[in-house]
C-alpha cells in the first residue's frame, strides 16, 4: 500500500531544475506580446483614446481599443465576470482594460502601454464604508437567507447574550505565478496555453464570447503557479488575449504583471458580519443570528457564502442569517482560499470565545456542549464526523487544559492561547480519468487536471498505485490538457475527491476488463497470455443528478462536511505592539488521507495564510481615489518563513467518508485557514484582555488599543 | 523602462567626471536604482557602475576609528567583528535590513540614499496621484489620504514621507561621519546632518525633491565611526513581519554606563521622519539617570512633545516613545 504514506512529491525534481513549463513559457513563432492599459480612475466615462505617442515606439505594432473589439456574446460557463472590458464607456474600476498594446516585445509593449494617453471624464467613486447597500439577488448555492426556528425567543430566553460586529478586509490572492495567457489561432482551431484552476472551464467561456465552437479550443495547462481561487472563474485578461490573436491574426501572449493582477484577477471582499448568539446557563445555544454584508463590485456579483458556518457547525434550535451586498468601484471580488467558512468562522469562532468568556466556561468545553450530532440546516447525518476525537487529541497534544499553569510572561512577551472549531463545506465536482495499463507492467493517468502546487500528482500516482497494486514509481501521468478525459477544478479542496476517485474507478474499470478474460491470475499475465499490449479503463465520479457541483451532499442522504479544532499560542509585546506566533496544533476530522506529506503542507500553509489574514495582509482601496493603494507585494505584506514557528502540529483523525468520496477521502487544501484567524484573537485576548474584532490585528491597533485600555500601566 | 548607456568605472575620477553630465546615474548594488527605473521614479540616460572600485569597498579599523567602504555590502558590515563589537548596533540594523539576498548585493552607500516606501510614491507610471516627490507641485495624496506610516517630525504640507533605511539609523546614533567626493574634491560631513526631514529640505530649495545634502555630481565613498570601547549600543526595529519589512518605527540607542548610572547615550530614531531622529535634549537629559524604565521613560517621554501627528499615525508616537526606551535598555544589557 502507498495511500497513507508520505510519498516524496513526483513533481519535485521538475520544479527545483526548472524544467516545468508554465503557461507564458510558451512563445509559438510570430508571438506579439501584450499589455494592458487600465482605466486610471475607478468611475466615469471614457472619453478618448489617444495612441499616436504609443504607436511611435518601436516595435509597437497595434493599440486595440473598444472600436476595435467584437460585440462580445454573453458568458456561458464559468466566467467571472458578466461584463467585459472594451465594449463600453463606462469605467466601473481603476485598472478596467481600455486598450490593449500589441508589440513585438515585451518591452516595447509596456513603454507602449505607459505611452497611450486616455481621456476621462470623473465621477465619484464608491468604497467600503461609502458603498450601495441592497440585497443579493434571489437563488444562489451558498449563503441562501435561512430561518430555522424561532431567533427572536431563542434570544429572549437566553441567559447570556453576545451581540458583536467582526470585519475582515479586502484582501488579494497574491499567487506566487501572476496569471498570464497565449492565444494561437490555427484557422479556426484556437490553442491556449493558461494559467488556470481548471482548463476545461475556458473553452465554454471563451467561445461564446468571440463566437467559436467550445470543442474547437484547445487549452494546455500542466503547472499553474497557485492560484487561491484566482484562477477559477475565467477573468477578463484570458478573453482579450484570444479576441486580440484573432483581430491582429498572430498568437499573442499576455503575462499580467503583479500589478496587472490586483485589478485583473478578482480579490476577496470586505466581509462585515453582525453575530448574535443567546446561550443558556449551561452554555447551550438558544440562538444564532449571522447577519453579513460584503462588498462587491458595481456592475458584477460575488459573495462569499459567509453565513454557512453558522447554519451547520453548532447545534442550535433557532438560526437566522441573511446576507447584503455592498457596491463599490472596485475590480470583482471572488472566492479566495478560503471561501465561505473561512470568512464566515471568523465571526462566529470570535463570537463562541466571547460567549465563553462571558459564562466563564473553557472555550473548548463550550465547543463540546454545542456539538452538533446531525447537520441543524437540514437535520441529515453526517456521512461522517469525528470532530469529538480531533478537540480531544488536539488538546492533548496542545496542553490545553494545562495551558494556564504555563509561565504567563517569557521575558517582553506575554503569552496567550486561543483555540477555534475549523470546518470547511464539501465542494464536489464531476470528475474523469483514464488510466492505461501496460503489458511492461507501467501504468499512466490521463486526465485534464493542473498541478497547482498541492501535491495532486503525487496522491493521484498512489491512487492508482495501490488500485492496481503496482509500485508508485511505475505509475506516470499525462494532464494538463483539454484533450485529455476532462475533470473538476483544482478548488474547493475538492481535486481529491473527484479525480481521485475517477482514477480509483478506472483502474477498477482495467480489472473489470481483464477479469472478462475469465481467468483469474495476475494482471500482466493475463495481458501476455491474451497478447494485449495494453489495456484502458475510463473512470468518472459524478454528483447527484449530474449537476455541475454539488454542495455539502445535497440530494444526498448525508450531510458532508470537514472538521477540525485548532490550538493557538502567541506572545505579545505590549510596548512594542508586536505579536509572534510561538506554536500550533490542529487536529482534523477530513476523511481519509491519502498522503501525510502533502496533507501536512495543505495544514501548515492554510494556517500560516491564517496567520498573514490576522495579522498582517489588507489591499487598501485608497479613499480618495478608490484605487488599490498598493498593487505590490513590498507595500502589501504577507507572511514570510520568520515569522512561522517550527511548531505546528497537525494531526489527522483515522478516518474513511465512503459516502463523500469512492476512495474514502475528503479535501483538507481549505480546512487549515479556517478558524485560525479566530484563535490567534482569541490567544491575543487570553494574553492582554483586549478583543480584536476588525482584522487585520496591527501593530497600530494594539498599541491603540493598549492606549486606551484602563489596565494599561506604561509608562 | 527607457533604454539607457552603461559604463563601468576603473577609479572613483570617472565617476566624477562622468556624473558632470546630470543624466547619468551612479549604479552598485542596483537593489534600489532598477526599482526607480521599473517604477518610473527615475530615467537615467546612462548608469556609472562603481562596482568595481575596489578602494570603496571593505572595513578598516585604526585604534580610533573604524571606516567602512561605501561598496561594502550590508551582511559584511553586519558580520563583521569589529561592527558587531565596537558598533554593534549598526551590524544588528544591517543584519534586520532587506533579505540575505539583497543585504549580499546592497552596498552601505547606496542604502542611505534609499528612497521612501510611501506606497503613493512607489505607485506604477503613470502616477495615478499627488506627489509632490513623483510630480513636482502636484501635491500630497498621503496628506490627503491615508498616513499611518508616515512621518511625525519634520514634516511640511508638501510631503510626510519618511526614511526607510535601518543602517542611516544606526550612522546616525553612532555619531559617524559620511566622506563625499565631488568635482571640487573630497569633504566629510556629520551623518546625522546627512538626511533632511521636509522642513530642512523646504530651506534647501524645495521640500519634497531634496532629500539630503548630497550635492550634483559628488558621491559618497566612506563611513567613518569612531572606536567607543567603554560604549554599548543596540538596534530595534518594530514591524508587522519579522523578516524582509520596512520598519514602522525603528531606535538606534548607544550607552556608556558607570555601574547602573547613565554617564552618555544617544539615541536615534527610524520611520518617524525623513532622517534619522536624534533625540538630542533627551540625550543630555539622561546623563546621570539609573538605566531602569521609570528613570528614562519621562526622559523620552518629554522628546515626544514635538511630535506632530497625522490622521492616522497617532500610534506612532507611542510607538516609538516604547522604541526608544526599549532600546536604550537593550543597548545597557537590561531588557
Amino acid at each position: 500500500m502507498t495511500i497513507g504514506n508520505a510519498l516524496p512529491r513526483v513533481d519535485g525534481s521538475v520544479k527545483v531544475t526548472g524544467k516545468a513549463r508554465y503557461s507564458t513559457d510558451n512563445s509559438p513563432r510570430n508571438i506579439l506580446h501584450a499589455s494592458l492599459v487600465g482605466a486610471p480612475i475607478a468611475a466615469g466615462k471614457l472619453i478618448s483614446i489617444d495612441a499616436s505617442a504609443a504607436m511611435a515606439i518601436p516595435g509597437v505594432v497595434r493599440v486595440l481599443t473598444k472600436a476595435d473589439m467584437p460585440k462580445f456574446g454573453a458568458l456561458q460557463g464559468n466566467a467571472a465576470v458578466r461584463n467585459l472590458p472594451l465594449q463600453t464607456d463606462d469605467i466601473r474600476y481603476e485598472g478596467e482594460p481600455v486598450a490593449i498594446v500589441l508589440a513585438e516585445t515585451i518591452e516595447a509593449a509596456d513603454a507602449g502601454r505607459q505611452a497611450v494617453r486616455v481621456k476621462y471624464s470623473r465621477e465619484p467613486a464608491l468604497v467600503v464604508g461609502r458603498g450601495r447597500r441592497e440585497a443579493p439577488p434571489p437563488k444562489h448555492p451558498v449563503g441562501e437567507d435561512t430561518t430555522i426556528g424561532d431567533v427572536a425567543a431563542g434570544l429572549a430566553k437566553a441567559v447570556y447574550k453576545i451581540e458583536q460586529s467582526y470585519t475582515q478586509p479586502q484582501r488579494h490572492h497574491n499567487a506566487m505565478e501572476t496569471s498570464g495567457t497565449v492565444a494561437l489561432f490555427q484557422g479556426d482551431k484556437l490553442t491556449m496555453w493558461d494559467s488556470v484552476q481548471r482548463g476545461a472551464s475556458v473553452p465554454p467561456v471563451v467561445a461564446s464570447a468571440l463566437g467559436l465552437k467550445p470543442e474547437d479550443i484547445r487549452i494546455i495547462a500542466p503547472y499553474t503557479g497557485g492560484g487561491f481561487g484566482s484562477k477559477t472563474g475565467i477573468q477578463p485578461h484570458q478573453i482579450l488575449v484570444a479576441a486580440a490573436a484573432k483581430i491582429s491574426g498572430r498568437p499573442v501572449k499576455l503575462h499580467l504583471s503583479r500589478s496587472d493582477q490586483y485589478c485583473g484577477t478578482g480579490h476577496q471582499a470586505w466581509i462585515g458580519n453582525k453575530m448574535t448568539l443567546g446561550a443558556d446557563a449551561q452554555g447551550r445555544l438558544t440562538a444564532v443570528r449571522h447577519h453579513a454584508v460584503n462588498s462587491t463590485a458595481i456592475a458584477e456579483t460575488f459573495f462569499e457564502g459567509v453565513t454557512e458556518p453558522s447554519k451547520t457547525v453548532y447545534a442550535c434550535p433557532a438560526i437566522e442569517t441573511r446576507q447584503m451586498l455592498e457596491r463599490v468601484h472596485a475590480n470583482n471580488s471572488s472566492p479566495m482560499r478560503s471561501p465561505m467558512e473561512g470568512c464566515g468562522l471568523w465571526a462566529l469562532e470570535s463570537a463562541m470565545d466571547e460567549l465563553a468568556s462571558a459564562i466563564g466556561m473553557d472555550p473548548l468545553d463550550l465547543r463540546l456542549v454545542n456539538y452538533a450530532e446531525r447537520d441543524p440546516h437540514t437535520g441529515k447525518p453526517w456521512s461522517s464526523k469525528k470532530l469529538r476525537e480531533a478537540y480531544a487529541e488536539g488538546a492533548r497534544l496542545y496542553g490545553w487544559r494545562s495551558r494556564h499553569e504555563r509561565p504567563k510572561q517569557d521575558g517582553n512577551w506575554t503569552i496567550g492561547h486561543g483555540m477555534a472549531t475549523s470546518s470547511m463545506g464539501c465542494i464536489r465536482y464531476p470528475g474523469g480519468a483514464r488510466v492505461r495499463l501496460k503489458v511492461d507492467g507501467t501504468a499512466v493517468i490521463e486526465a485534464d487536471t493542473h498541478d497547482i502546487g498541492t501535491g495532486t500528482l503525487t496522491i493521484f500516482t498512489q491512487i492508482a498505485a495501490d488500485e492496481l497494486g503496482i509500485p508508485a514509481d511505475r505509475v506516470s501521468l499525462r494532464w494538463g490538457d483539454t484533450d485529455l478525459p476532462l475533470t473538476g477544478s483544482v478548488s474547493g479542496s475538492s481535486a481529491t475527491m473527484h479525480t481521485g476517485s475517477a482514477i480509483a474507478g478506472a483502474c477498477r474499470d482495467i480489472k473489470g476488463k481483464l477479469r472478462r478474460f475469465g481467468k483469474g491470475g495476475a494482471m500482466f499475465q493475463i495481458m501476455r497470455d491474451a497478447g494485449i499490449s495494453e489495456i484502458a479503463g475510463e473512470g468518472t465520479f459524478s454528483t447527484p443528478n449530474n449537476t455541475p457541483f454539488n454542495i455539502d451532499g445535497l440530494d444526498t442522504p448525508w450531510a458532508m462536511r470537514t472538521f477540525g479544532a485548532v490550538f493557538v499560542e502567541v506572545g505579545v509585546d505590549r510596548d512594542l505592539g508586536l505579536v509572534r506566533f510561538r506554536r500550533a496544533v490542529g487536529a482534523y476530522s477530513a476523511g481519509r488521507i491519502i498522503n501525510p506529506t502533502t496533507a501536512r503542507s495543505q495544514i501548515t500553509g492554510g494556517m500560516i495564510w491564517g496567520w498573514g489574514k490576522a495579522m498582517m495582509e489588507e489591499s487598501v482601496q485608497e479613499p480618495n481615489h478608490a484605487r488599490w493603494l498598493a498593487k505590490n507585494l513590498s507595500n502589501v505584506v504577507v507572511p514570510v518563513n520568520a515569522d512561522i514557528p517550527t511548531d505546528l502540529k497537525v494531526h489527522f483523525v483515522d478516518e474513511y467518508d465512503e459516502h463523500a468520496s469512492l476512495i474514502g477521502a475528503k479535501g483538507v487544501g481549505e480546512l487549515g485557514s479556517t478558524g485560525i484567524d479566530a484563535a490567534i484573537a482569541s490567544a491575543i485576548h487570553d494574553a492582554i484582555g483586549i478583543r480584536f474584532r476588525e482584522l487585520p490585528i496591527t501593530p497600530a491597533k494594539i498599541i491603540s488599543a493598549l492606549a486606551q485600555s484602563p489596565s494599561s500601566q506604561f509608562p | 523602462m527607457k533604454a539607457f548607456s552603461f559604463a563601468r568605472a576603473a577609479e572613483p575620477k570617472q565617476v566624477i567626471a562622468a556624473l558632470a553630465d546630470p543624466g547619468t546615474q551612479i549604479i552598485a548594488g542596483g537593489t534600489e536604482l532598477l526599482n526607480w527605473m521599473r517604477l518610473g521614479i527615475a530615467a537615467p540616460e546612462r548608469l556609472v557602475d562603481i562596482s568595481k572600485l575596489h578602494t570603496l569597498d571593505g572595513i578598516t579599523r585604526s585604534e580610533r576609528r573604524i571606516s567602512i567602504g561605501a561598496l561594502t555590502s550590508l551582511n559584511e558590515i553586519g558580520e563583521h567583528a569589529d561592527i558587531s563589537t565596537y558598533a554593534a548596533t549598526l551590524a544588528q540594523a544591517c543584519l534586520k535590513a532587506a533579505s540575505a539576498q539583497i543585504r549580499n548585493r546592497a552596498t552601505i552607500g547606496g542604502n542611505v540614499l534609499q528612497r521612501t516606501r510611501c506606497a503613493y510614491f512607489r505607485s506604477e507610471a503613470p502616477v495615478p496621484w499627488e506627489c509632490n516627490k513623483r510630480t513636482p507641485s502636484s501635491g500630497c495624496a498621503a496628506i490627503a489620504g491615508l498616513n499611518e506610516r508616515h512621518a511625525i517630525f519634520g514634516w511640511t504640507n508638501d510631503c510626510a514621507a519618511v526614511h526607510p533605511s535601518d543602517p542611516a539609523v544606526a550612522l546616525a546614533c553612532l555619531d559617524a561621519e559620511i566622506e563625499l567626493l565631488g568635482p571640487r574634491g573630497r569633504r566629510s560631513l556629520p551623518f546625522r546632518d546627512f538626511l533632511l526631514t521636509q522642513a530642512e529640505a523646504e530651506k534647501a530649495g524645495s521640500a519634497a525633491q531634496v532629500e539630503s545634502r548630497l550635492m550634483r555630481g559628488e558621491m559618497i565613498t566612506a563611513f567613518h565611526i569612531m572606536v567607543r570601547p567603554d560604549e554599548r549600543s543596540a538596534y530595534l526595529k518594530v514591524r508587522e513581519r519579522e523578516s524582509f519589512e520596512y520598519a514602522i518605527v525603528s531606535a538606534a540607542a548607544a550607552v556608556k554606563l558607570k555601574a547602573d548610572r547613565i554617564v552618555s547615550a544617544r539615541i536615534a530614531l527610524g520611520s518617524v521622519a525623513q532622517r534619522p531622529w536624534r533625540l538630542l535634549d533627551a540625550e543630555q537629559a539622561l546623563a546621570g539617570k539609573r538605566l531602569a524604565r521609570e528613570e528614562i521613560a519621562p526622559v523620552i517621554e518629554a522628546a515626544m512633545a514635538e511630535a506632530k501627528t497625522l490622521p492616522h499615525n497617532d500610534s506612532k508616537t507611542t510607538l516609538a516613545r516604547n522604541a526608544a526606551i526599549r532600546a536604550l535598555l537593550m543597548a545597557g544589557g537590561a531588557a
